[in-house]
């Protein structure tokens, strides 16, 4: 029986492997250490690390963040906590212009091994200010990594190699996945000892001949969700393409997936305007035109801030109804 | 000249042990520093008028003796960190006027291979950290580069230098926050050359009487004004601060007084306008640190006036020779554009051969 644990758990154990791996590994946010995290990620890491390597911040985004990046620059891994990605923007000049074009501007000279993570969906009734979804934002801006993960073997996995990475990577998780369970072998079940995904590769999390679902994030749970439905309402066998990371992203496989079925739509929680669909479904056009027996669909977040009201707040989010409905119009 | 008072006290901070220990080749070498920036910014604003350089140019001319002075005491450990008006303390720092100059004429022989411009040089192998174009975005990088500093166990210090205008950031009050809150070892100097562009420093910041500095107070930290004239003062003032970063991990917030000669950049139409002409001139001729250190060596008998012209000459030659090496330079490669944007994809690394990296065509 292969081992299940939660979503928060597989990343705290990336977390903590990496603390253990790297002396230069520093985990740094408000209330990641005492408190033992918001959302409880960093639970017990504290208590296992000590003062030195997992830091209590001030409620200071921009202070700690612009710190963690100078710090990166003398081969420090910081590993920054936003309690809630939306507070990015408090921090948007350190993590846009610092982090991103550091590097460029030295001509190569800097290199920034930053980490910044932390839930960045809507759907909790939190209202607008805590419900952005800013991975095309970020991905927008070249020098910039965006990773996405979905489940809890992908959220260890990329975890661990965003910290490894020498380039900042932003790493955008959602509190909705965080009590989900899923199967994440344990090290010692692993021929290479250590559970290592790497970032700019996607997975297909179900295989289909007739349509492709893509999505990141949440979106791909949904979009498992309609396939479901698909299937056995439909007769439709739809294949879910889960892209994983953003930037830099697994063009192949989404041209492979769109060869095979013929059909694509794109599925996220984020804005449909300049969102990752538009992004991806313009590089299908170019790419995959000739493949193509439909339009390629987009089914995004309204395009509204987000609504506080519960029920409605449900509606405003690509649930694995409206997805199917969609699915159909093209097959 | 100095006045009466500022030759008292030039003789006090004079005898400070920092000082004292000074050779007569330390204190020449101090002189040739400054003149050198100046020839180097004389030199390229003869070329931003020739239409060579291009966007900003911001002259430190006036404000020398801040660069010079202050990273003159730093060791191994010991990293900088500044703004957009940046020549002085790359020279200072001991970047070649060749590559400075090459970088702002756009030229791939430049420090950031003409990807940075003026306002965006770096070295990091002489802990020259920037370089920074964004008002005060500079200072919580100067904080993490002190955290850097102390996580790795070392003993250093940063020296993150910021504008009168930059204090008035939100971003460099969280740093200040972050430097008493957790003892890093920074000092942020803030360079007090009364304007911050058209906007003369009373009208932009409220403080206490005891100046810009003393905000600090509000953190719990320590602080002190310095006078920017006299090298001396200023290496004993920041030698202070340094010995605190160093042994006791404790941050400092600095106010030099300077002043700069030229308009805020080179594009800068009303340099004359929002400060009257007697300012300037009354600054260049009584205030000048460049000449303020050389009569200080001439009355020491360190130098003579024609030691100082030689120095003056051959920084001269030096500039004008980087000029040349700028010229003959190439211009970067288009094939360029995408290099230095992704370390792993610069490395050829499984990382940065994994995925498309790049979406333009
Ligand atoms: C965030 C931001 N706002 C505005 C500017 C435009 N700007 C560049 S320098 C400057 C004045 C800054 O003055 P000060 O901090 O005193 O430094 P100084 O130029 O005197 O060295 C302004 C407004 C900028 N570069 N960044
Ligand atoms: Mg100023």
């Amino acid at each position: 029986m292969p081992r299940e644990i939660t979503y928060r758990e597989a990343l705290r154990e990336g977390l903590d492997e990496e603390l253990a791996h790297d002396d230069n590994v520093v985990i740094i946010g408000e209330e990641v250490a005492e408190y033992n995290g918001a959302y409880k990620v960093t639970e017990g890491l504290w208590k296992k690390w000590g003062d030195k390597r997992v830091i209590d911040a001030p409620i200071s985004e921009a202070g700690f963040i612009g710190m963690g990046i100078g710090a990166s620059m003398l081969g420090i891994r910081p590993v920054m906590e936003l309690m809630f990605y939306s507070f990015a923007y408090v921090a948007f000049d350190q993590m846009m212009n610092n982090a991103a074009t550091c590097r460029y501007m030295s001509g190569g000279l800097i290199n920034v091994p930053i980490v910044v993570r932390g839930p960045a969906n809507g759907g909790t009734n939190v209202g607008a200010t805590h419900s952005h979804t800013p991975e095309n934002i970020f991905a927008n801006m070249p020098g910039l990594k965006v990773v996405s993960p979905s489940d809890p073997y992908d959220v260890k996995g990329l975890i661990k190699s965003s910290i490894r990475d020498n380039d900042p990577v932003y790493f955008m998780e959602s509190t909705v996945l965080y009590g989900m369970a899923g199967e994440v072998p344990s090290n010692d079940e692993l021929d290479e000892g250590e559970l290592i995904v790497p970032i700019g590769k996607a997975k297909v999390k179900r295989e289909g001949a007739d349509i492709s679902l893509i999505a990141h994030g949440r979106a791909v749970v949904s979009s498992l969700a309609a396939a479901d439905i698909l299937a056995e309402k439909y007769n439709i066998n739809a294949e879910v393409l889960d892209l994983r990371s953003i930037r830099p992203l697994d063009e192949q496989a989404i041209m492979e997936t769109v060869r095979k079925t013929h059909r694509a739509v794109y599925v996220e929680e984020n804005k449909p305007f300049c969102g990752i669909g538009a992004q991806v479904s313009s590089m299908i056009m170019e790419q995959a035109f000739d493949d193509l027996d439909a339009p390629v669909l987009r089914i995004t977040s309204a395009d509204a801030p987000a609504f506080y009201s519960p029920p409605i707040e449900k509606l405003q989010l690509p649930t694995p109804e409206e997805i199917v409905e969609r699915s159909l119009t093209i097959c | 000249m100095a006045s009466k008072t500022q030759s008292k006290t030039t003789a006090e901070f004079a005898d400070d042990p920092i000082n004292a220990s000074l050779t007569a080749d330390d204190k020449i070498e101090l002189l040739r520093k400054m003149v050198r920036i100046r020839r180097f910014e004389q030199t390229s604003l003869k070329h931003y008028h020739a239409g060579s350089i291009g966007g900003f140019l911001h002259l430190y001319i006036g404000q020398e003796s801040v660069a010079v002075g202050s990273i003159s005491l730093l060791g191994d450990h010991d990293h900088v960190i500044t703004a957009y008006r940046d020549h002085g303390h790359a020279l200072a720092v001991g970047m070649t006027m060749d590559e400075c100059m090459a970088e702002v004429f756009g030229k791939k022989t430049g420090c950031s291979k003409g990807k940075g411009g003026s306002m965006h040089y770096f070295a990091p192998d002489k802990n020259y950290w920037g370089g920074h174009g964004i008002v005060g975005g500079q200072t919580p990088l100067g904080a993490g580069l002190a955290f850097g500093v102390k996580y790795l166990g070392q003993k250093g210090c940063c020296l993150c230098y910021l504008g009168d205008g930059a204090i008035n950031q939100g971003a460099f009050h969280e740093a200040l926050n972050l430097a008493a809150l957790w003892d890093l070892p920074v000092i942020f100097i803030i360079e007090n050359n009364g304007y911050s562009m058209g906007t003369s420093q009373v009208r932009s910041s409220a403080h206490p009487e005891e100046g810009l500095a003393a905000r600090a107070q509000g953190y719990n930290m320590d602080w002190a004004q310095i006078d920017g004239v006299s090298v001396y003062e200023i290496r004993a003032g920041v030698n202070k601060a340094v010995l605190r970063a160093h042994e006791e991990s404790r941050p400092t917030l600095l106010e030099i007084k300077t002043y700069r000669h030229k308009g805020h950049s080179v594009a800068d139409a009303n340099a004359e306008k929002y400060r009257t002409k007697e300012e300037i001139q009354e600054h260049m001729a009584e205030h000048d640190p460049i000449d303020f250190w050389k009569s200080t060596l001439i009355g020491e008998g360190v130098i003579t006036e024609d030691d100082y012209k030689q120095i003056n000459k051959e920084a001269g030659a030096e500039a004008d020779a980087a000029a040349e090496f700028a010229i003959k330079s190439p211009f970067p490669d288009e094939s360029e554009i995408f290099d230095d944007i992704y370390w792993e994809v610069d490395n050829n690394t499984e990382a940065g051969r994994t995925g498309r990296h790049f979406f333009h065509g």
